[in-house]
């Protein structure tokens, strides 16, 4: 007697927290604006940046809307792409028209920080979710954070922290600096060298070179008569590929060890192994890790023909993450779907543990790897070797050092 | 000993760097300097021409297991044969129009290629090996001269003395340049000067080329890498005086050692400093250093 009733109990407390979750997973007032889920992406699909995002970091976002199977709840999820040419107006009054007149719901910022930077103010002021992924600059997290921004694949700090602090612990002491000469390189710089000095490493001086600059002999020339240790470089794409080919044809590379400060697996492809081997670098991802990302990555190389950029799994992750926020509380308003993704753990194929923080830092580990020898690698994209995780409390801008109002 | 606070020893290497990329300054604007003083056609898919005969010799030594000896002259064969057609089906109906027009179809071009090979072979570049023979450094005392860029001066001196004499001091030169001041009458003489003209754009173009292969083992072969540096090598062609053959190989082998020095005491400038000096000679002496006033 005592265990029927007991049953019909049980089973009325499960049918009540049934109805309310069902009652809660599709509110009332829920609702979809323009009846689809439209997701737009701003990045450079031409210049010199376009290799590690661009096209590929598209098709990544189509990966993840296919993977959603087009449409949440019976809506479709549309996506536009554009190329802002790497010019911050373009992207600020394209993210612009597409906020106003084509009803994009979320926008993704590809590489360039200051194209993400103007974007990010758009997105703020028209509140919509942005989500900066290619551009490094830590600035989109800090003195310009914005409740709509989220910051999700890497920074300037991270990568200061994991190359700069592993260097200087292995011995190299002291260091000189080939800068690109704007915002992203100079950032860079500082970072990497307040996180030398922390370890007590010194830096023995630095020379500044314009973005693209035609031939690094010379400045690598006085990079070796500085007599540093380790050579870093805080430039990225084609500057970084001429000073590494420099500073070989040079011989610098036998002298001086060299840190690459911002190294995508793209640039690793170009120069080949012979020239960069040994070369130390940090990375938020790399498609070798475990059987996540090399399933992922086999599916996008089938599309691709080429291993996929942390860039671009990044851009399949924040895509899925975002769509899985619209479909758990049935709405894309931005207020809304920013307060889910915030209290939302992200584990996937790009991050364990992964949580947003109230200034839009996604935190993460991000690993310091150190690029195989021709011998070690076995297959072709067989690239890294992943010497250390960095967990994500340490890689990232701290508490007490933010500048964001909005986690003080 | 010093040179204001920099030893003389990384002065003379930093000179001797200034002169490597001048060399390629200097090829580049002979080209350009050619095809201006013969056809009056400014010629703006120079650059592209380049990135063409880097991105030859890479596909060359890559996809069909040619070295680069035979590509140093493939290359600029081949390019030269597509300045030829360009030569051919579109530019010389442009001869009687405005310098714009010209400018306009050749930076269309440009614009063209670099979109061919962007979508082929992506940004992030092809690098070419530098030749068994060349490779390896030179202890020069002062500094490790890489053999490679020792030869990238001596090749590109040759080629651009050779070209100044071609035009300059023979019979084929004479014919070219009375050709281009009246071509009617150099025609009445029975010299073919239609030829003649495609004939020219397509060395200046195989110039290009030919720098271009000379690029590729030390720098990153991309579809960019012409428009990084076609910018400068106009500054050149300007200071030197537009159409000075003389002028332009001088003018690009100085320029190349002012950057370098520039490159010593305030690196930051490094890229416009070439800039500077055009404002400077342009108000100075608005025909060039070696162009004759009209």
């Amino acid at each position: 007697m005592k265990r029927t009733i007991n049953r019909t109990t049980r089973t009325a407390i499960v049918f009540i927290a049934a109805a309310c979750a069902a009652g809660l997973s599709t509110p009332v007032f829920a609702q979809i604006s323009g009846d689809v889920i439209k997701i737009g992406m701003i990045t450079d699909l031409s210049g010199v940046y376009s290799d590690i995002d661009g096209n590929g970091g598209a098709e990544a976002v189509r990966m993840a809307i296919a993977d959603m199977g087009g449409a949440i709840n019976g809506k479709k999820i549309q996506f536009i792409v554009a190329d802002h040419q790497n010019k911050p107006d373009i992207a600020a009054s394209k993210a612009r028209e597409w906020f106003d007149q084509q009803g994009v719901d979320m926008l993704i910022g590809g590489t360039n920080s200051g194209a993400s930077l103007a974007m990010a103010k758009v997105a703020a002021e028209k509140k919509k979710v942005f989500i900066a992924i290619g551009s490094g600059t830590a600035q989109l997290t800090n003195e310009q954070c914005s409740p709509y921004t989220v910051h999700y694949a890497y920074d300037t700090v991270a990568l200061a922290r994991g190359t700069g602090a592993t260097m200087v612990k292995q011995g190299g002491k002291t260091w000189y600096f080939l800068t690109a000469d704007y915002a992203f390189g100079q950032s860079l710089e500082k970072d990497t060298t307040d996180v030398i000095k922390a370890n007590g490493g010194t830096v023995l001086g630095s020379v500044k070179h314009p973005l693209g600059a035609s031939d690094f002999s010379s400045f690598l020339l006085q990079a070796q008569s500085s007599k540093a240790q380790v050579l870093g470089l805080a430039n990225a794409g084609g500057d970084f590929i001429n000073s590494v080919k420099a500073a070989k044809e040079f011989g610098l590379t036998t002298k001086m060890k060299i840190a690459g400060l911002l190294v995508f697996i793209n640039d690793i492809h170009t120069l080949g192994l012979a020239t960069t081997q040994g070369l130390y670098l940090t990375d938020a991802w790399y498609w070798d890790m475990n059987n996540d990302t090399r399933t992922w990555a086999k599916k996008y190389f089938a599309k691709m023909k080429k291993e996929p950029s942390s860039l671009q799994a990044a851009d399949y992750s924040a895509a899925m993450n975002y769509l899985n926020a619209v479909k758990a509380i049935g709405t894309d308003d931005g207020d809304k779907v920013m307060a889910q993704l915030k209290k939302t753990k992200i584990n996937d194929m790009f991050a364990k543990n992964g949580e947003i923080r109230p200034d839009g830092r996604m935190v993460h580990d991000m690993y310091l790897m150190q690029v195989k020898t021709p011998a070690e690698s076995k297959a072709p994209w067989d690239y890294y070797k992943v010497v250390a995780t960095i967990p994500g409390a340490q890689a990232y801008t701290t508490k007490a050092e933010t500048k964001c109002a909005a986690w003080k | 000993m010093q040179i204001f606070g920099v030893p003389l020893q990384a002065m003379m290497s930093q000179l001797l760097l200034g002169l490597v990329n001048g060399s390629f300054y200097a090829m580049l604007s002979l080209g350009l300097a050619v095809i201006f003083g013969l056809l009056n056609v400014i010629n703006f898919s120079h650059g592209a021409l380049y990135m063409m005969g880097a991105f030859a010799a890479y596909i060359g030594v890559t996809s069909f297991g040619l070295n680069y000896w035979m590509m140093l002259l493939l290359a600029p064969l081949i390019v030269g044969t597509f300045g030829i057609l360009i030569e051919k089906t579109m530019l010389r109906w442009l001869y009687r129009v405005d310098h714009l027009y010209g400018l306009l179809l050749t930076f269309g071009i440009t614009l063209l290629l670099e979109g061919v090979f962007r979508s082929f072979f992506g940004v992030s570049g092809q690098t070419l090996d530098v030749p068994e023979a060349l490779s390896g450094a030179t202890d020069l005392g002062f500094m490790m001269l890489p053999n490679y860029r020792a030869w990238v001066v001596l090749a590109s001196l040759v080629v651009c003395l050779a070209t100044w004499f071609t035009i300059e001091k023979t019979r084929l030169g004479a014919y070219l340049r009375a050709g281009t001041e009246n071509p009617k009458l150099v025609e009445a003489f029975g010299v073919n000067v239609p030829l003649m003209v495609t004939l020219t754009y397509g060395f200046g173009v195989a110039l290009a080329g030919f720098a271009g292969v000379l690029a590729a083992p030390v720098i990153n072969v991309t579809p960019l890498m012409g428009s990084n540096l076609i910018i400068v090598v106009f500054a050149v062609v300007v200071i030197g005086g537009m159409g000075s053959i003389l002028g332009s190989i001088v003018t690009g082998l100085a320029l190349g050692v002012i950057e370098g020095l520039t490159r010593v005491y305030y690196p930051e400038a490094s890229e416009v400093v070439v800039f500077v000096v055009m404002v400077i000679v342009l108000l100075l002496r608005p025909a060039g250093l070696f162009g004759k006033e009209k």
